[in-house]
């Protein structure tokens, strides 16, 4: 079954009665929508892998700094207060 | 120093969820807008990301961010030029039934000479230790200055679920 994706426009106008038009309105995406979306959920993807790399590269280099460190002599609260 | 929060407009998503909310044909009767949001998302993750464009338009943004996560703070300039981020948002990997709540503040949105800027706090709900709170400064500087008369805010991926809301107020300076 393939999802409808559905846009909310909530028009601000302040005269909907009078003017004829409803509040809110549900309506399926365009095409340019989705194309926008899929766009979107591809950047997603490749900022989250880049952000997962730098994180796990900023752990690797602190546990190796951290290690360096206690090799020298210093201690946990030492490298702590650094 | 404003002295008057009108609300122009509200509304909570339905049980099917929603790709996108807009705000249209927001009146020129104030001087700056809030938008204040409670929001969740479908997809799993650490977390969620919202997208924020006003007119439509898909270019000519720039943001910088500065956030925690409860053990350190860091700070980076949002990569694209395309849209404006809402900060990090709860999805489903958060607790069940807990929101992101945000403010989006708009000074001079109807000016069509200068820029628009706008300040934002966003600040995930969760009971873990893992959470975020964001705070961004961005800034729209399209060729030709426009008043703001449309705000879009889409998910980066997948939907917002039912009950997330989104108010948005009006400010006078008189």
């Amino acid at each position: 079954m393939t999802e409808t994706l559905t846009a909310l426009e909530v028009c601000c106008c302040g005269n909907c009665a009078t003017a004829g038009h409803p509040k809110e309105v549900i309506r399926p995406l365009t095409a340019a929508e989705i194309t926008q979306r899929n766009a979107d959920a591809a950047a997603y993807a490749t900022r989250k892998a880049e952000e997962d790399a730098a994180a796990t590269a900023k752990a690797s280099a602190k546990a190796s700094a951290n290690a360096k460190l206690k090799a020298l002599g210093l201690s946990d609260a030492e490298i702590a207060a650094l | 120093m404003a002295n008057t929060y009108t609300l122009i407009a509200s509304s909570t998503v339905g049980s099917g969820g929603s790709s996108s909310i807009s705000f249209t044909s927001i009146d020129s009767s104030y001087t700056d807008l809030v938008l204040l949001a409670s929001i969740d998302s479908s997809p799993s993750g650490t977390y969620n990301w919202g997208y924020l464009t006003f007119n439509s338009v898909g270019s000519n943004y720039s943001q910088k961010f500065i956030y925690g996560d409860g053990s350190s703070v860091q700070s980076f300039n949002w990569g694209a030029s395309a849209q404006l981020a809402t900060g990090m948002l709860n999805n489903a990997t958060q607790t069940a039934s807990t929101f992101t709540s945000c403010q989006f503040y708009i000074p001079n949105y109807r000016s069509t000479t200068n820029a628009k800027s706008v300040s934002s706090e966003s600040a995930m709900e969760n009971n873990a230790t893992s959470a975020y709170i964001t705070m961004g400064a961005g800034l729209w500087n399209p060729a030709t200055q426009a008043a703001i008369t449309t705000i879009t805010i889409t998910p980066e991926t997948g939907t917002f679920v039912q009950y997330s809301s989104f108010y948005l107020y009006g400010i006078k300076n008189s």
